[in-house]
């Protein structure tokens, strides 16, 4: 009996257009992308920067180990002896098209020196452009320092 | 003097007609080009969103740009389609849309046509709206339109007959078929008080007259792709679009004017009878489309066979029931309308 009162009242109906109606004023969730942005952590994978030491001096020395433990292959490193007889890269590529953004290069890295900065806003026109090479990836190392070396602070105890 | 002028008899009386169309008719499209945003609008809050915000202030041009876009698009027409038929179809069910807003009573003596078959002249463009879909499902030569155009036939007709009913019942209480004396009966109280199991039985009917969610079968995007227009690109698919719109507006002007006494404010008492008849009416058909909106926003959309299980064997029922008791307690308590 109640079940068809229930149902000629429309009772579960407008229940539930009373829900809709209450999550009608309640604070939206989206935010406005591309004018706010939402937290990243200091771990977060993004875009890839080689670092170098305060004094200017790029820290990879060329020891393979991104190369060597990267699972979709996107490194390619050449190396020899500098003038000086320290050993650093010659080529330093990424295939940003094959990156998968693991984290393993990092990870490997004894140096530091290859990371993934928190940038992951750096979408390209054409396939080109994502083949990084070494210029480029110093030139990102350049740019975001200050927040990859933040984020490296912040992340010193479980490092 | 018995001279006929082409000036005097053609083009003065002609020139008025056409400015009266485009009086309402402008105002209508408009109106359809705000509701696609009002109703993005409203599901997106409900969906905790924002929406379109990024087209002029809050995104409120939007619709223009969508419409500057589909327009600039090509038109293609399959093949293997009915190609006169397939082009046809989107402009039945535009036209269909806009020609129901001939007998629309704005204010009192704001109407264009103030025929004494008002209600049946739009109870008839309404139902014949079902032509434009069932001749574009039929025209597209392609298994989901036809699906599409099968259902919403199926579908139209069904609720078609309730609507009927629920009609009969005001005219009843009215004892008239002219519009503005549908309005002006429901002086003392609006119909939707008396009347309001019929007004809940219209108002779903029109939801699944005009395709709507949750009865929005004929396009159901999730299982025909997009029923019975899913061939139309470009120019015939914004004369669907519109036309749809124009057509839920429409229901909800025949709402407001059959339940909600149409221009009339909802106490005749100072500050609210100021008001002009037309802004009530704006504001009451606004109110009801927010309904519609509010709707989609909630409910999952129907199974075809409980679609049709409800259209057949509890609306008609019910709504014939409430025929017979709405004529005996008129009669046995002698309130039947003069003109009857």
């Amino acid at each position: 009996m109640i079940k068809y009162i229930k149902s000629f009242t429309l009772f579960e109906l407008l229940q539930g257009m009373f829900l809709t109606l209450k999550y009608m004023f309640k604070a939206k969730v989206t935010i406005n992308y591309p004018h706010e942005k939402g937290p990243l952590s200091p771990r977060f994978r993004g875009e890839h920067a080689l670092r170098r030491y305060p004094s200017g001096e790029e820290r990879c020395i060329a020891c393979k180990l991104c190369e060597a433990v990267c699972p979709a292959q996107a490194i390619t490193i050449e190396a020899e002896p500098r003038e000086d007889g320290s050993r650093r890269t010659t080529r330093y590529d990424i295939d940003m098209s094959k990156c998968i953004y693991c984290g393993l290069c990092q990870e490997s890295c004894p140096v530091d020196a290859i990371v993934e900065g928190p940038n992951f806003e750096f979408a390209t026109e054409t396939r080109e452009e994502l083949m990084y090479t070494k210029e480029k990836l110093l030139e990102n190392g350049d740019r975001w320092e200050q927040e990859i070396a933040q984020n490296i602070y912040l992340d010193r105890k479980y490092r | 003097m018995n001279s006929f002028s082409y000036f005097h008899d053609l083009i003065i009386p002609g020139g008025i007609i056409i400015a009266q169309i485009m009086a309402v008719l402008m105002p209508v499209l408009i109106s359809v080009a705000f509701l696609v945003y009002a109703e993005r609008k409203v599901l997106a809050l409900i969906q905790l969103r924002r929406g379109p915000n990024v087209v002029g202030p809050f995104g409120i041009l939007q619709s223009f740009a969508d419409a500057l876009k589909l327009l600039t698009k090509e038109n293609i027409v399959p093949a293997n389609s009915n190609k006169i038929v397939f082009l046809l179809a989107p402009i039945i069910t535009m036209v269909l849309s806009l020609a129901g807003w001939a007998v629309i009573p704005f204010a009192p003596n704001w109407v264009i046509a103030d025929i004494n078959v008002g209600i049946m002249y739009l109870f008839a463009v309404s139902s014949l709206g079902v032509y434009g879909i069932i001749m574009a499902g039929w025209a597209s030569n392609s298994q989901y339109p036809f699906l599409g155009a099968l259902r919403s036939a199926a579908q139209m007709v069904s609720y078609e007959v309730s609507i009927g009913f629920v009609i009969i019942t005001v005219l009843l209480c009215v004892g008239s078929l002219n519009l503005s004396k549908i309005v002006e009966a429901q002086e003392t109280v609006w119909f939707a008080i008396p009347l309001l199991p019929m007004f809940v039985v219209f108002f779903i009917s029109a939801l699944a007259e005009t395709n709507r969610l949750p009865f929005d079968l004929p396009e159901d995007e999730s299982t025909l792709v997009a029923g019975f227009f899913t061939e139309y690109s470009s120019a015939s698919f914004v004369l669907f679009f519109l036309g749809e719109y124009a057509s839920m507006i429409l229901m909800s002007s025949m709402t407001v004017i059959l339940f909600m006494g149409g221009w009339l404010p909802p106490f005749d008492i100072f500050p609210l009878n100021a008001v002009p008849g037309v802004i009530w009416f704006v504001i009451k058909i606004i109110f009801i489309l927010f309904l519609f909106i509010w709707v989609r926003g909630t409910f999952p959309r129907y199974r075809y066979d409980q679609l049709m299980r409800l259209g057949w064997k509890i609306f008609l029922p019910l709504s014939l029931l409430w025929v017979v008791l709405t004529a005996g307690f008129l009669i046995v308590f002698d309130m039947v309308p003069n003109s009857l």
